[in-house]
């Protein structure tokens, strides 16, 4: 339901699953030759996983490159031996320590905030019926509309009031609310018995202890599909740091990379050192997404119906 | 609803005070100020605000630039949205057999939707670079064109777009291919018995039953076209050469902040607010309906 940002928006088919059928005899199979339908298959999509991993590859390469030998022509799509240097090269001059944990500080408090309070939120509007409730709801509804390229100007203005500008604070706090995890908590709590509510209540445990002990680790997969959408989000956020820090030492790496990009065209562009800084900072989201693929599929789902 | 079942006075407004502080403070009042602000113009000095009605909105659909980064955006997003489903769906279409190691596959699809655009962006940067990419060069055999987007905005612009599909190609097809699998095989069978061709299956039996998954992919690519492709064009092109590839919200954000036009900045966020307003409508509306089964 996310209209902007973190997560998609969502009314994905569950069409029921194909029965197979039986009834092909065995040699009609192998003369309509699902077998070279299926060497088809495996040729397109091999083929598309070339070239969707080309830049990748491509991206790797002029990483470990000399320079003279990155921008020389014909291109060479070999690895070569300039690994380290250029990596230390693009450490340093990016400052790159400084920036990745920025992007870790933000990327992980983003992430850790909202699912927190989405938890929190979506708990009181299940579970307890109180004055201005639809309002509550409304309000969360409508920051789906209201995605940070609308605000541009002033909420500049908001963060420098609050002196937030150059802070963590800044960095986190401000897109740790929106309506994706409120509803998708909400949607998951609905689906739970209300019967385990009363038991929880005849053994005497109150609304917190019940959230704490039944609900957080029945949510437990929802909460690892929300974070990986959320942190991917919260690190490649370019937008928000741009507009929010004005230091290089708050910046986060993703808009760091964009610094060693030089502009104008007299300064001769280190294209080696540019990918391997680009190497460094794909590497921890798209590892995310590799390490937690299930999660991942199942945030992208679900992330609101 | 949930029958309610636990009973206090306080605990719930704790429970949502920080969900609904943050929205008030870094979402309503910023949008209701950029509402205001849309109205305003800064005095010559700078120093104060001075009243002018719809004189920002007037100004932006005579502004020539304004409206050419409005058609921008409409091409770009048609790229993105329309071209690059279009292609993912005829690549799944044809790749759709029963076929093992899908999972595999699926992995090796996904990763891409990890890349930060702008980083996205500048690996394609290079691939385009007019003296040492490798994309010049192989063009380089066919025609004598020069292929140099820092002097040709419609290069620039195909490199903005290479970027932002190569992002999300994967993710598309990925959903694709699962969509396909999920079609019963017994159906496409009885429409072949009946004589009916591939294409012709296609567009009467996949297609339709498909269109919950397109629509999913559509709302996604659009949203991701229009509203998180900032970093793409302020990493890569900033915009240039010209204002080929000013996209709305690269100019926007250009306008308030280098620019320091607020008034005019901020009639630009009212317009994007309506933009998204309007997929959000359109998405609830195919939601409730569910498109076709």
């Amino acid at each position: 339901m996310t209209v902007v940002g973190e997560s998609p928006v969502s009314v994905v088919a569950r069409p029921t699953v194909g029965v197979e059928t039986g009834g092909i005899r065995w040699w009609a199979r192998l003369r309509s030759g699902p077998r070279w339908h299926n060497v088809i298959a495996h040729g397109i999509l091999i083929a598309a996983i070339c070239v969707i991993a080309f830049p990748l590859y491509y991206a790797f390469v002029i990483s470990t490159q000399t320079l003279d030998d990155a921008i020389r022509m014909p291109p060479r799509l070999l690895p070569s031996t300039a690994l380290v240097e250029n990596y230390t090269q693009a450490w340093n001059r990016a400052a790159m320590g400084r920036l990745l944990l920025n992007s870790a500080v933000m990327a992980l408090g983003v992430a850790g905030g909202k699912i927190v309070i989405s938890l929190l939120s979506a708990f009181a509007i299940v579970y307890f019926n109180f004055r201005g409730k639809q309002l509550v709801f409304w309000m969360i509804f409508v920051t789906l509309m209201l995605p940070v390229p609308v605000r541009i100007v002033s909420t500049f203005e908001v963060i420098s009031r609050l002196g937030w500008v150059n802070t963590y604070w800044g960095l986190t706090v401000p897109l740790m609310a929106s309506a994706t995890g409120t509803f998708l908590f909400r949607q998951f709590y609905q689906t739970i018995p209300d019967s385990l509510a009363e038991a929880a209540q005849l053994d005497g445990a109150g609304p917190l202890r019940f959230l704490w002990s039944i609900l957080v680790p029945l949510s437990k997969a929802n909460i690892a599909a929300l974070f990986v959408i959320l942190f991917v989000y919260g690190w490649n956020e370019y937008l928000w740091p741009l507009m929010i820090t004005t230091t290089t030492d708050m910046r986060t790496a993703v808009v760091g990379v964009e610094a060693l990009v030089p502009r104008g065209g007299s300064q001769l562009a280190e294209w080696n050192v540019i990918m391997a800084a680009a190497m460094m900072v794909l590497l921890p989201p798209v590892t995310v997404i590799v390490l937690m693929q299930r999660w991942f599929v199942k945030g992208l789902i679900e992330t609101e119906k | 609803m949930k029958r309610t079942v636990f009973r206090n006075p306080w605990l719930p407004y704790a429970l949502v005070a920080p969900q609904v502080a943050i929205t008030v403070v870094f979402f309503f009042w910023p949008a209701l100020d950029s509402l205001r602000l849309s109205l305003y113009r800064a005095s010559p000095f700078g120093d104060r605000l001075i009243f002018v009605g719809l004189r920002n909105f007037e100004r932006l659909f005579n502004d020539g630039a304004y409206l050419r980064s409005v058609f921008t955006s409409f091409v770009f997003a048609f790229f993105v949205t329309f071209v690059g489903l279009a292609v993912a769906l005829l690549l799944a279409s044809l790749a759709n057999a029963k076929i093992r190691g899908l999972a595999v596959y699926r992995s090796l699809l996904l990763w891409p939707y990890g890349i930060a655009p702008a980083v996205a962006g500048i690996i394609w940067l290079f691939i385009f670079h007019p003296s040492a990419g490798v994309l010049p060069y192989v063009l380089s055999f066919v025609t004598s064109y020069q292929f140099n987007w820092f002097l040709k905005g419609w290069v620039a612009l195909a490199l903005v777009i290479a970027a932002a599909i190569w992002k999300q190609f994967g993710y598309n097809l990925a959903f694709y291919l699962a969509g396909l699998q999920a079609i019963p095989g017994s159906v496409l069978e009885a429409a072949s018995v009946d004589g009916a061709g591939p294409v012709r299956r296609f567009f009467a039996i996949s297609f339709p039953l498909l269109s919950p998954v397109t629509f999913f992919l559509f709302t996604l690519n659009m949203t991701f076209a229009f509203f998180d492709t900032f970093g793409i064009i302020h990493a890569v092109t900033q915009g240039g050469p010209g204002d080929a590839t000013s996209l709305l919200v690269y100019k926007a954000w250009k306008d308030g902040f280098e620019g320091l036009q607020l008034g005019l900045s901020a009639a630009q966020s009212v317009i994007l607010m309506l933009l998204v307003i309007t997929l959000t409508a359109f998405q609830f509306r195919y939601a409730e309906k569910k498109v076709t089964y």
